[in-house]
């Protein structure tokens, strides 16, 4: 099949042919990663702008050693919303942007929808890095990519996702994501993080006690739990969170033996996730972080070659 | 409409071709020392393994046999869009190897200047050499290849397709005419 | 001033329990007369056959935007669309720059009103002063000027002590408390409503206990005062029981509600389209249908638009960073009559909730077809087809959810103190 979206704006969009053949594409450039010359000329003279507004490292780090390996020129802009108001809006950041000629843009924002915004806007194609608290595809892809060299075929896995449901992107695209390749999803938190009709998303179960989410679990995610977002009496404590829904050697022996443990990172130790089981046998977590940049790849190849099919 | 196709070389023509293929190879490298195949996907890289096991046959050596997906270094990429990207292995180091690269049919020679290029990520090697099974002629690059199965003159809106059974093993070779 | 004979037309003045076939007689700027087979001589005529003739419309929600605010609305152009959609008479909120929480303001609306308006204006004062919810305006002064009502509407009054020293200073002077019923901190920093849209489109939600809680403490604070409250844009099925239920036990309580709020529901956020952002935000399906349960039943009081202009800048950004509001003063009366067409009320219960409703809210002396009451008349094709354009609007904003809906009905012509201040081209 061919793919036809000339932006990834969020994997609600995206079929499960699509999820398919994003990962495949993925497995094939995952093999540059091992190379010495870490470098194909795929995307020569493409331009991406990877314009990231709110902070990020390793999403960032990832998209752009992506292009770079693809030959596209990749380039950086970064600028904060939180003076919004006073500074200059996103259409008119969005129209300098595109006056000069990007093929791509990656765009990271705290408002969900921004991303959406953009691609009424700009003639290019753009990818979603994050947007609040709606989707981070390529975040969903590569665990999907992870999911799926660990544990064979995606389907009828039973995934658990425990943390701050409400204010996670990763959940929802995760969501989207496990349930098109027809996985099981179990999400669970302080009945403060989970947000009304989650369950509509897909196919989700919802459970405030963790141990009965993690049991017999094929994958269990953990999230990661806003240090910055406590003020606002989400929960009474980290110690208290730890306790009931931090994942550590005991609660994890719930899940089937071999079950992987993941992170989209960056991790709070002791928090959400205790050291032993960070670096422990089942953790895939650095494999998450490997298949992000074959991911990116493929969605920067694969949204390019919509794109200058489309210009043409 | 259906288009007219003619059978141009069998099985066993295919079979005498890659025999000879094999024996001109060892010739001209005197021997299986430092030598590798890699078959270019997809065609090319079924060709390849029948050749390795052909080797293997005369010189009793297993040579290193990988595989290379030009897709990435096509330079028309632009013109076609997403097209699927099949996976690379070379599992082996090409530094000073005597590298053969294998492709069915050669045509304008861009597939070929495709696969080079990727060859060079993965080292340096000694000589590499173009073994194919059809030279159907009309090059658009100075590329010409070392062993040729068969030369088969064809006019530009023809096509040549190597036909492979469901265990990748090449049973014709068609000429297509529009 | 020359006189008006308006012939044929299906006459409704809801007050009156009129509604038949005859002609109405403006002279002098009053109703002269209503009756079968009218005549008089020199008198411009007007065919409304097939036409409904009803009391010049009533909105007690608007935002003139005017003073300091006039790059949105200003009281030409709000007055101006206020006819287009058939209003002959228009409450404005306080909330401009500075806020109408004093005389000065307050006359400089009715003087501007008079000169550039198109329409009856009648301002309301805010409660606060400065809408800072910490001390009273000078009420009594403010209703002798010609202030119909006093609210914070957008800044509800959050101290329970301050609101129940408002209502029970305001009702010795007649003066109506309009309520903007939401507790602030159980608003947070929601955006829509909190539902499973919002959880889909990862938008902060605004719940529907924010909206319940205020209308609940609001109803309470009446009862105990004895003053007249009335609650503003409900949107909730909760709300609009606890109104229900205090009317029932004597509460001397009313209510509106908004076009957007009986026409839509939070799956119009869905594109994260900014011209779907108002608050109280547009609410689940039950909500809607519990609006209009209300609005069949009795239980509100008025329809009114909440007509909230903003420029295009400020709607033409991220979701969580656009204004609030929505333009309604020209969609208004279409989006009433769909009810009719619907069957949830009768064509008289819709004309009534447009004008005498609104009108006996805030007491206002308009609102009825009467001999020799006042001549604002308002002629409605209820058959005429038109599709909405949001930049032909005639409100200087264009921030509309309807753009590109087909309508039936509009005004054809709108009659202010026995003056043609409209008539559709």
């Amino acid at each position: 099949m061919s793919f036809t979206h000339k932006h990834i704006l969020g994997i609600e969009q995206l079929a499960k042919e699509d999820i398919q053949l994003i990962l495949d594409t993925a497995d094939s450039f995952k093999e540059i990663n091992s190379r010495d010359i870490k470098k194909v000329p795929t995307l020569r003279g493409k331009t991406i702008i990877n314009a990231f507004f709110e902070a990020s490292t390793r999403t960032r780090l990832s998209f752009e050693i992506a292009g770079k390996r693809l030959s596209a020129d990749t380039v950086n802009i970064s600028g904060s919303t939180s003076s919004v108001v006073k500074g200059e809006t996103l259409e008119d950041t969005a129209k300098n942007i595109e006056a000069m000629a990007p093929d791509i843009i990656v765009i990271r924002h705290a408002h969900s929808g921004a991303p959406h915004y953009l691609a009424e806007r700009v003639g290019c194609s753009v990818v979603n890095a994050g947007d609040g608290a709606h989707e981070h595809p390529s975040q969903a892809l590569l665990d999907l990519l992870t999911m799926r060299e660990h544990k064979g075929d995606i389907e009828g896995l039973e995934v658990a996702i425990v943390g701050d449901i409400t204010h996670s992107r990763v959940a929802r695209s995760d969501i989207y994501a496990l349930t098109r390749m027809g996985a099981r999803v179990r999400v669970c938190g302080p009945g403060t993080m989970l947000p009304i009709g989650i369950e509509r998303l897909g196919n989700v179960e919802v459970f405030t006690d963790m141990r009965e989410a993690i049991k017999d679990a094929d994958v269990v995610m953990m999230l990661r739990i806003q240090m910055e977002r406590q003020s606002n009496v989400m929960i009474p404590s980290l110690r208290e969170y730890a306790r009931f829904y931090g994942l550590n050697p005991t609660n994890l022996q719930l899940a089937k033996p071999d079950a992987i443990v993941m992170h989209p990172g960056p991790m709070n130790r002791g928090v959400e996730i205790s050291s032993v089981v960070a670096d422990g046998p089942q953790n895939v977590i650095l494999d998450q972080v490997e298949n992000g940049v074959a991911v990116r790849m493929a969605l920067l190849y694969l949204v390019s070659g919509v794109e200058s099919m489309q210009t043409r | 409409m259906a288009k007219a196709q003619t059978a141009i070389l069998d099985k066993a023509g295919i079979k005498r071709a890659i025999t000879r293929i094999a024996h001109e190879i060892l010739e001209y490298n005197k021997g299986s020392e430092k030598l590798v195949l890699i078959g270019i996907r997809t065609g090319g890289d079924h060709l390849a393994r029948l050749l390795q096991s052909r080797i293997s046959e005369i010189e009793g050596v297993e040579v290193p046999l990988g595989s290379v997906d030009i897709t990435m270094y096509r330079d028309d990429l632009a013109a076609r869009g997403n097209l699927p990207i099949g996976k690379t292995d070379i599992p082996f180091p090409l530094d000073d190897k005597h590298v053969v690269l294998v492709d069915d049919v050669l045509y304008t020679g861009r597939t070929i200047r495709s696969a080079m290029d990727a060859l060079m990520d993965f080292g340096r090697p000694s000589t590499i050499q173009l073994a194919v099974l059809i030279d159907r002629g009309h090059r658009e690059l100075p590329i010409r290849a070392d062993y040729v199965g068969r030369n088969v003159p064809t006019a530009r809106e023809e096509d040549v397709a190597v036909v492979f059974d469901e265990k990748k093993s090449p049973f014709e070779v068609r000429l297509i005419k529009p | 001033m020359a006189k008006i004979l308006i012939k044929g037309g299906r006459v409704i003045s809801p007050a009156q329990k009129l509604d038949d076939l005859c002609d109405v007689l403006i002279e002098k700027g009053k109703i002269a007369a209503i009756g079968k087979g009218l005549s008089a001589k020199d008198a411009e005529v007007i065919d409304a056959t097939g036409k409904v003739v009803t009391p010049g419309l009533v909105d007690i929600h608007v935002h003139l935007r005017d003073p300091g605010l006039e790059y949105k609305e200003d009281i030409a152009s709000g007055t101006l669309s206020a006819v287009t959609g058939g209003f002959t008479s228009v409450a404005c909120m306080p909330n401009t720059k500075p806020v109408n929480d004093n005389q000065t303001v307050t006359s400089y609306i009715l003087k501007k009103a008079a000169d550039e308006g198109y329409c009856r204006v009648f301002p309301i004062a805010s409660i606060t002063r400065g809408l800072a919810g910490e001390s009273l305006t000078e009420m009594g002064e403010l209703k002798a000027l010609g202030v119909c009502a006093v609210s914070d509407d957008g800044k509800p009054v959050s101290n329970p002590q301050l609101m129940r020293r408002a209502m029970e200073y305001a009702r010795p002077f007649g003066l109506t408390i309009i309520s903007h019923a939401e507790d602030l901190d159980l608003v947070a920093s929601g955006v829509m409503n909190e539902g499973p849209v919002s959880t889909e489109l990862g938008l902060k939600g605004i719940p529907w206990v924010a909206e319940d809680a205020a209308t609940a403490r609001e109803v309470m604070l009446a009862e105990f005062t004895g003053a007249h409250l009335h609650v503003a844009h409900v949107s909730t099925s909760g709300s609009i029981d606890i109104v229900r239920q205090a009317k029932k036990r004597g509460v001397n309580v009313t209510c509106e509600a908004a076009p957007h709020h009986f026409s839509l529901t939070d799956e119009a956020v869905r594109g994260y389209n900014t011209n779907a952002k108002m608050n109280p935000p547009l609410r689940s399906a039950e909500d809607m249908a519990a609006v209009r349960q209300g609005i069949a039943d009795g239980t509100v009081d008025a329809i009114a638009t909440d007509h909230a202009p903003h420029h295009i800048d400020e709607k033409n950004v991220e979701f969580n960073i656009a204004m609030n509001g929505i333009v309604g003063l020209e969609t208004a009366l279409p989006l009433t009559l769909k009810l009719v067409e619907e069957g949830v009320i009768d064509l008289p219960k819709a004309i009534a909730l447009l004008s005498s409703g609104p009108a006996g809210v805030l007491n206002l002396p308009v609102g009825q077809l009467v001999a020799g009451g006042v001549a604002d008349v308002t002629i409605i094709d209820p058959n005429l087809a038109w599709t909405v354009d949001a930049q032909k609007l005639v409100s200087k904003s264009k921030n509309t959810p309807f753009d590109g809906w087909q309508m039936k009905g509009a005004a054809v012509c709108t009659i202010v103190a026995g003056k043609i201040v409209y008539k559709r081209g």
